[in-house]
């Protein structure tokens, strides 16, 4: 019989709570902090923890509720260990170990960025189990990596990340730029629906054949910020109009262009032909079809886990850990940390 | 029986009797480790609950350090939660300042004071006075460079909060029948957060 596992997610701005038995998602409840953000332009890491220790325990309550499950019935409980922001992690650690302890159940502290992958899991059945090895590319307003997934218990290599800003933050300043609201993923898409992604030819960071040699995985969208900024403040200062549905366009056009490309100079290099994508930015409508029209061209096969389990959730935590149980893998302490720079290769902390 | 959760200053943990005996104590001055150690000294001082069922559990709501502090309101939430139990909150310096009245060390009016990190000292005086001292001020900040001790009024700076006194406030508390505290931190400050425009970059 499969585990049934709770999961606790606070790495960011979401407090997640998921409730799995083995492949079988029962609940995923989630409670966001965004708007309380929306008028910093950007996750505010204090507001974030706050939030996250008043939603627990009712994201608890409405996880059981709609998995039909008691504490009881509960086999395992497991967390997000890292990465992401110490003082939001460090809540859900603390919640995590003494449900653990009071209910005495075992404790699995698992890593966020694998459990992006292990979502991949819950997909409804007829649609086939993961395949691997597999490249995985994970972007949201938190992280921007690169993967190579052997097993997803024992064996994930970090290819390449981002060197500044993730994606999603980028999509935020940008937003900020252009006058549009946060988050700004949603709302450059929607603007960039009418603009002409042709328009403007902004850089595409650490793709020069000087870069390959250390940073061929690597991403930054720093320069690529910078150049909107420059491009806005150089009409604005000559008193034109600001062409915001073809900027947006532009930069989101620059966004997905170096994401796929990356991802898929994996898929060749490493001659793996799958791609799985997961994150929050995977709701971007042009970098789900360029991955898409890119894969295609090239022959790799293409998985994006429903978009519920794309953004950050507790479900992808407790699917992760009924992996590592099923795989035998023994429970961790109960004295490990809160880790903001956990590395991808600590599947289980 | 009753759980005591503090980790406004370090973290600890004690399991305390309904007449106030200490059954198991687990604690640490570490200010850097709260996730980390909650977890084993939960579960130790749990491992000594026996055949009576915790009946409560007790969790200190600082003033301290936010980052730590959730760590044990959290862990007190979840306990209270898993087992079905009330959670009593109680201000960290209560159990400092019963703790000063009990043994005979505080009388009269006297402060309770502790690090709040940006060279500010959260500080909160009390009325010596049994079984509940008595606040005469609530918890708040002052620059540690201009606060001085009010004459008369004797000040005890502390950088350990002990999880039992705490489970003995609140057992006072409940015994007296005072109004409970929502168990949340006492945030004397405000999110640190800029609002930033964006600059020029040319
Ligand atoms: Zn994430």
């Amino acid at each position: 019989m499969s585990a049934t596992v709770l999961g606790i997610e606070t790495s960011c701005d979401e407090t997640g709570i998921g409730i799995v038995r083995g492949t079988t998602m029962l609940a995923n409840v989630i409670s966001s902090s965004m708007d309380e953000h929306a008028r910093f332009g950007g996750v505010v890491p204090e507001v974030a923890a706050r939030a996250h220790l008043e939603a627990i325990e009712p994201a608890l309550r409405q996880a059981l509720a709609e998995a039909g499950v008691t504490l009881a019935e509960i086999d395992a409980i497991a967390v997000t260990s890292g990465p992401g922001l110490s003082g939001a992690l460090m809540v859900g650690v603390g919640a995590a170990k003494a449900l653990a302890v009071a209910l005495d159940k075992p404790f699995y502290a698992v890593n966020h960025l694998v459990g992006h992958v292990g979502a991949d899991v819950l997909r409804d059945e007829g649609e086939g189990e993961i395949e691997l090895p597999t490249i995985a590319l994970l972007v949201s307003g938190g992280h921007t990596s690169l993967l190579l997934v052997r097993d997803l218990t024992s064996d994930v290599e970090l290819l390449g990340e981002t060197i500044d800003d993730a994606a999603g933050e980028a999509f935020d300043k940008v937003a900020r730029l252009l006058g549009l609201p946060y988050p700004g993923g949603p709302h450059i898409d929607r603007v960039a629906a009418e603009g002409d992604p042709t328009a403007v030819r902004f850089p595409r960071g650490l793709t020069l054949p000087k870069d390959f040699d250390r940073h061929r995985y690597d991403f930054s969208f720093s320069g690529l910020k910078t150049a909107v900024a420059r491009h806005v403040e150089k009409l604005r200062d000559a008193g034109e109009p600001v062409p915001v549905a073809d900027i947006a366009a532009s930069f989101r056009e620059a966004v997905a262009d170096v994401l796929t490309a990356k991802a898929l100079a994996a898929c060749r290099d490493l001659g793996v032909p799958r791609l799985l994508l997961g994150g929050g930015v995977v709701a971007n409508a042009r970098v789900r079809a360029l991955a898409a029209e890119r894969c295609a061209s090239e022959g790799v096969a293409l998985r994006i886990p429903p978009f519920s389990l794309c953004t950050d959730n507790g479900a992808m935590i407790a699917a992760l850990a009924a992996q590592l149980i099923a795989a035998g893998h023994a429970p961790s302490t109960l004295d490990v940390s809160a880790d903001s720079t956990l590395p991808v290769t600590t599947i289980q902390a | 029986m009753l759980l005591a959760i503090d980790t406004s200053a370090g973290t600890a943990v004690a399991l305390v009797a309904d007449d106030g005996r200490v059954i198991a104590e687990r604690s640490t001055a570490d200010t850097r480790r709260h996730a980390e150690v909650i977890g084993p000294f939960l579960a130790e001082v749990l491992a000594a609950e026996g055949s009576t069922p915790l009946a409560g559990v007790v969790t200190g709501i600082g003033p301290g350090p936010y980052t730590g502090l959730r760590v044990g309101i959290a862990a007190a939430r979840a306990v209270a939660f898993a087992r079905g139990i009330p959670l009593h909150a109680v201000p960290s310096h209560d159990a400092v300042a019963f703790a000063l009245v009990e043994g005979g060390v505080a009388a009269g009016r006297f402060s309770v004071v502790t690090d709040a990190r940006r060279r500010e000292v959260a500080v909160t005086v009390y009325s010596a006075a049994l079984p509940l001292p008595r606040e005469i001020e609530p918890a708040h900040l002052v620059p540690r460079v201009d606060w001085v001790p009010v004459e008369g009024v004797a000040a005890y700076e502390v950088t350990e909060i002990p999880a039992a006194p705490l489970a003995h406030v609140a057992l006072a508390r409940i015994a007296a029948g005072a109004a409970p505290l929502p168990p949340r931190p006492l945030y004397l400050r405000q999110p640190d957060v800029t609002l930033s425009t964006p600059k020029r970059v040319s």
